[in-house]
């Protein structure tokens, strides 16, 4: 009996590591079929979007989207701290904790650089157009390989 | 004694043990002499973390003196002390560099030359994807700068600059991909965050604790815009005039050997690369990177303990297209 209990507490505890709520950080996260930046892309998320994310492994973690897609992401996309978004926006979290509220898009963001650009102190014409810049993953496989650079291997 | 004057005496000590607890704490995060970008977050938070608690402690004195929105309120400033520059977030990080590329092309014009910043941002990204931090909230990206100037900037959250005058000091792809690998690396490590001044920081997390709603009010909002041009003043300074501490060269430069080697890349392009820059500085010295970075022999003497100091020949694929993409740039057009 007493290792009937133990081996389901291990079981259920194993599986509250497996997985933990995490956020995505990053504007457009891509998840990928493998832990690659290289990887196909099975689903896009969100900043702000919630995964269940599993053990990483050498920097990539399994997750789950909300809708039930699972690949992987790189840990510099993710973080554990629950992003509040701002209101107005589908995921607007009301109540936010002060921790929250610091990763609630507030503070330096848009509405300071519209300021800036208001009272015309930064012209940010080149760093719209350089922003645009946009390589994917197809050319930078090929960029790789043509150029006899093994990490394209990966 | 009466009421009104018992109500002001607690009322001034529980303000100077909300004041001394602070002071305590900032003196004794002083008194390891670092400087507060240097610090461990996890100290600063248990050490800074004593006026919350004496707060707490008291807070039921507290409350029959203060609002409960004026403890709040003192609550919330010293947590913003606690905040360094690990508490910027990916997005903050974004503006932040947005508006530090655009302080930059103030001083240096971009250079309008497609093909050239197509193959720069090809080389750039394919590098950032063997990075440590190969995500970051608006992406690597990539632009050349038009100067004679040997140099090159990386403004926090990605956005890269490189100048003309670099480009000409680099000999093939490989060391181009050097030059880039180290700027990544600058981005990946955050250094250009850790340029901010604390209490820049602390002015602004105190400004953006205080607001209860997401949009600020026309009075926050002035006041972060003057602490935000301040910290993107801070970045620009450090990336154009101070440069970087040498020990963060030096950290960028072995991050940027590792990820050259991930790529692909021979890791001694980051030596003959460092080679060529000194030959060529030393007609330049006090300008550019020559002003900025630590002498570029005194690098390649420090990555030579590491990685072998040797030529090789560079593959024509490689030297086919770095030439044909940059011809004129190369050729001084």
């Amino acid at each position: 009996m007493r290792t009937r209990v133990l081996i389901v507490l291990l079981a259920v505890s194993a599986g509250v590591a497996l997985a933990a709520p995490m956020s995505v950080q990053v504007r457009n996260g891509k998840v990928r079929a493998t832990p690659s930046q290289l990887g196909g892309v099975v689903a896009t998320v969100d900043y702000g979007a919630k995964v269940e994310a599993g053990t990483p492994d050498k920097g990539w973690y399994p997750v789950t989207t909300v809708d039930g897609k699972t690949g992987w992401l790189h840990e510099s996309a993710l973080s554990k701290k629950p992003i509040a978004m701002r209101a107005g926006t589908t995921d607007a979290t009301t109540g936010a904790s002060s921790d929250e509220v610091a990763l609630a898009g507030k503070g330096f963001n848009e509405q300071v650089e519209a300021n800036l650009r208001k009272e015309g102190k930064l012209d940010y014409t080149w760093v719209d157009r350089m922003s645009a810049f946009k390589v994917d993953a197809n050319e930078i496989s090929r960029f790789l390989k043509e150029g006899h650079l093994p990490g394209g291997d990966q | 004694m009466n009421e009104r004057r018992l109500k002001r005496i607690s009322s001034v000590t529980a303000g100077m043990v909300l004041i001394g607890s602070l002071l305590a704490g900032l003196l004794s995060s002083r008194s390891e002499g670092k400087p507060p970008a240097d610090r461990d977050p996890k100290r600063d938070s248990s050490r800074l973390g004593t006026p919350t608690v004496v707060a707490r402690r008291t807070g039921g004195g507290l409350g029959r003196i203060l609002s409960g929105d004026q403890v709040e309120s003192i609550l919330r400033g010293a947590k913003a002390v606690q905040k360094t520059w690990e508490n910027l977030t990916p997005e903050q990080e974004y503006y932040i560099g947005r508006a530090v590329a655009a302080q930059v092309f103030q001083t240096y014009r971009p250079l309008d030359r497609p093909a050239a910043n197509a193959y720069l941002n090809l080389l750039g990204q394919s590098l950032a994807v063997f990075s440590g931090r190969p995500e970051t909230f608006g992406g690597y990206h990539f632009l050349l700068l038009d100067s004679d100037e040997i140099n090159a900037f990386a403004a926090p959250g990605g956005l890269i600059l490189v100048t003309r005058g670099m480009v000409r000091c680099c000999e093939n792809e490989d060391e181009l991909a050097a030059v880039v690998a180290h700027e990544i690396c600058h981005v990946e490590k955050k250094h250009g965050l850790k340029a901010i001044k604390q209490g820049r920081l602390t002015e602004a997390f105190t400004i953006i604790a205080a607001e209860s709603t997401a949009q600020a009010g026309n009075k926050e909002l002035a006041a972060l815009t003057r602490e935000f041009e301040g910290s993107v003043g801070d970045v620009v300074k450090t990336l154009t005039t101070s440069g970087y501490s040498q020990g963060q060269e030096r950290e960028a430069d072995a991050a940027a050997v590792g990820l050259l080697q991930r790529a692909g890349y021979p890791d001694n392009a980051m030596i003959t690369m460092l080679r060529r820059m000194d030959k060529q500085l030393a007609n330049a010295r006090g300008l550019g990177f020559a002003k900025t970075h630590p002498s570029a022999r005194s690098r390649a003497d420090a990555l030579r303990k590491t990685i072998k100091d040797t030529e090789s020949v560079p593959d024509p694929v490689r030297q086919q297209r770095f030439s044909a993409a940059l011809q004129p740039i190369l050729a001084g057009q």
